[in-house]
């Protein structure tokens, strides 16, 4: 009998990772240690502010950019999250999940482009993104921690990674489906490429790009939830510490805020994208 | 005519070669193979093989061929849209084979307009902004170039429409921003590929008549793509046609018509003839110039000199027809010293419907020198078909195919019969 060893793939990942954070760790606990801040100043920023207010604010964008049924949802929805004590959470939630798609977006939209404009990029890109997605969400908490210790920048970082592939897939989708004869028409008139690309590519992109985002803070909300394990706090830190404490009630209430929260953020983010039906310029 | 004019564009042995190894089909072409024989050895498609011609400056050059004979690759060679795979390309004397990316681009910009089948507007930006696009990207600034987008709307009557969106506009109407868009950037070479294949034939009439007014107009020198005869004959100046990827004929509409080169040619000729009847309202042209019946002689006299024609429609105020005048009884009239031109007003040959095939007035226009007035049903002008040497080429292409057999020769062809066949406009 011939035995085949066992693969230490496990070691090897391991080894790697803890090279990286030998190397990076200086980096890491500065970024770490900014980002910490920041957001901690957001949502103490925003906490200055009385939640009423904040909930009237908000259903007023949400009436701006989405119309009246989602500013009535909104209103409805974060006044019960108010009421059943869960605003703060609900804002430490938020903050996450914005700066976490912000980073998302400034990163992926690039990668999109790119991987729609050259075939090489497009062929490296697309893999890594097939196999990003089909990983287990858990994974990505580990290795957050090494880089930047337990806590809400940990959490960011692995809501980035997991959240960051329908922006890059929808960027690239939207750059691509420009129809070929206004990309011909573009470069008949002599448009440079990043011409193209800023005038006619771009801004048909746009509902589609906006489609991303959407799925984006979507997938955000999900993994920030999930990264309470690893210490952010928010709604995911009551549902966890619901578990914990067995209170099923309690961890009914904050799942109940996540939906809302979800919905709330969904509708707008679509009405934004309505709003913008190619047409930019 | 376009003899005497110089040449914009000479294409010099151009090929274009779609696939990843063009030279082994290069090679092919070389030993005379065909498009098909090169795909089913190579798995090269052919889209131009070795074509060369002139454009001379201020004509219409039509390129005409069936779907899928080159057409449009070859026209995409000229601004290399399509790189091409080998030949020369010269634009006033250069070679933009070999420029580099920003020398072509500047020549895309300072020289050519292009014009699309299904429009290609841009969407997302309003009319006006479509028809500034190409000003825009050449750093004009914003009051400059509105101002430009503004003359080039009013060129193609669509003034009014600025802050539209092009979902508004009907198919007619967008494309005459596309025309509009080209012409903004004022290009001395107008590339149109099938650009009125999208439109309903009336509308397309119409536009193929702007075009010729506003070539006359302009002078522009336009490349112009179409699979349709009828729009070939009526539009070019002179039409190459093109089969399997080579240019099968260079010459005028009457060339073709009456010395088809080759067996293609012909059946071309004769299939489009066979299966399309032909009506007044298709081959008619506007009747630029027309006399009034409050004219003196004096006036319409002048109006035949300006236009170099000898006979004028008559028509009342609203355009309702009367007869026609012909150049030597309106001398006698002057002579005489009459004021009016009512009493020599001739009934000339009587007017037919846009919808009268145009078999019917091959005997009345064969009989003399007149033209055939076209009228709506108030009995308006609308328009006059004229014994142009391309009509009897048209009739004998008809006459000589009676039963599918095609006879090139016909008897009395009167190829190059003197210019009392030329009182049209044109
Ligand atoms: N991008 C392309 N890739 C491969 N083959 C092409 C491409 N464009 C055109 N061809 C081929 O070239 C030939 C001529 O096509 P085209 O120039 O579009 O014809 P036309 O405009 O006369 O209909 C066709 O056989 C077509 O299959
Ligand atoms: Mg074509």
């Amino acid at each position: 009998m011939i035995e085949i060893p066992r693969l230490p793939l496990a070691d090897w990942i391991d080894a790697g990772l803890d090279v990286l954070t030998d190397q990076f760790a200086t980096a890491t606990k500065i970024v770490s240690n900014l980002m910490e801040t920041g957001i901690e100043g957001a949502v103490e920023t925003l906490m200055w502010l009385p939640p009423w207010a904040s909930i009237l604010l908000i259903s007023l964008l949400a009436w701006r950019l989405a119309g009246a049924r989602t500013a009535v949802l909104a209103l409805l929805g974060l006044g019960l999250l108010w009421n059943l004590g869960l605003w703060e959470p609900t804002l430490q939630t938020l903050v996450l999940v914005l700066i976490a798609t912000l980073i998302a977006v400034l990163i992926g939209a690039p990668l999109g482009i790119l991987a729609a404009l050259s075939p090489t990029a497009y062929r490296i890109v697309f893999p890594v993104l097939d196999f990003m997605q089909t990983m287990p969400a858990f994974v990505y908490l580990i290795p957050a921690i090494p880089f930047f210790g337990l806590g809400p920048v940990a959490a960011v970082f692995s809501t980035v990674i997991f959240a960051m592939p329908p922006a890059i897939r929808l960027t690239t989708l939207g750059i691509r489906q420009v129809p070929a004869d206004l990309v011909e028409a573009a470069d008949a008139f002599g448009s440079t490429r990043w011409q193209k690309l800023a005038k006619v590519q771009l801004p048909l992109a746009v509902p589609t790009i906006m489609a991303g985002i959407n799925q984006t803070i979507m997938l955000a909300l999900s993994m920030v939830v999930i990264a309470a394990m690893i210490g952010a706090q928010g709604l995911g830190g009551e549902v966890w510490r619901a578990i914990q404490r067995n209170e099923a009630g309690m961890g009914f209430e904050a799942g109940l805020a996540v939906v809302i929260l979800a919905m709330v953020l969904d509708r707008i983010t679509q009405g934004i994208g309505r709003r913008n039906p190619s047409r930019a310029g | 005519m376009p003899e005497e004019q110089s040449v914009k564009i000479a294409v010099r042995g151009l090929t274009k070669v779609f696939g990843d190894e063009p030279e082994r089909a290069l090679e092919l072409l070389r030993q005379g193979e065909t498009k098909q024989t090169i795909l089913e050895r190579t798995g090269q498609a052919v889209g131009v093989a070795d074509a060369s011609f002139d454009v001379y400056e201020g004509e219409i050059l039509v390129v005409m061929g069936l779907s899928g004979s080159g057409k449009s690759s070859l026209i995409r060679c000229l601004n290399r849209l399509n790189e091409p795979t080998c030949g020369e390309i010269l634009i006033d004397g250069q070679d933009i084979v070999g420029l580099d990316h920003r020398a072509l681009l500047e020549v895309r910009r300072r020289k050519f307009g292009m014009v699309f089948q299904h429009f290609a507007l841009f969407p997302h930006r309003t009319i006006r902004e479509n028809v500034e696009y190409g000003l825009e990207i050449q750093g004009m600034a914003p009051e400059a170039r509105a101002e430009k987008a503004l003359v080039a709307l009013r060129q193609v009557g669509l003034e009014g429409w600025e802050n539209a969106t092009p979902g508004q506009l009907s198919g007619g109407m967008q494309q005459r921003v596309g025309l509009a868009r080209a012409l903004a950037v004022d290009p001395d070479v107008l590339l149109m590929d099938e650009a009125f294949s999208a439109l309903d034939p009336l509308i397309r009439r119409d536009m193929q008549q702007e075009l010729v007014a506003l070539q006359n107009r302009m002078q522009k020198t336009i490349v112009f793509i179409t699979h349709d005869l009828d729009e070939a004959l009526f539009l070019g100046n002179r039409i190459i046609l093109m089969k399997d990827a080579r240019i099968e004929q260079v010459g005028s509409a009457e060339d073709i018509l009456s010395n088809p080169a080759t067996a293609y040619v012909e059946r071309f000729v004769a299939e489009v003839d066979k299966t399309k009847v032909l009506t007044a309202g298709a081959v008619m042209r506007r009747a630029r110039t027309v006399a009034f019946t409050t004219d003196g002689p004096r006036t319409v006299l002048r109006k035949m000199e300006d236009e170099d024609l000898n006979v004028l429609c008559v028509v009342e105020g609203d355009f309702r027809l009367r007869g026609i005048v012909r150049d030597e009884t309106a001398l006698a009239a002057v002579q005489r010293g009459a004021r009016s031109i009512q009493d020599i007003i001739e009934p000339g040959i009587e007017p037919v419907s846009p919808e009268t095939p145009v078999r019917d007035l091959f005997g009345p226009l064969a009989a003399g020198p007149l033209p055939a007035p076209v009228i709506d049903e108030a009995g308006r002008l609308k328009g006059i078909v004229v014994r142009a040497s391309l009509l009897q080429g048209l009739a004998e292409a008809g006459l000589a195919n009676g039963n599918g057999s095609v006879e090139p020769e016909t008897p009395e062809a009167p190829a190059s019969e003197p210019s009392a066949t030329e009182e049209h406009a044109a």
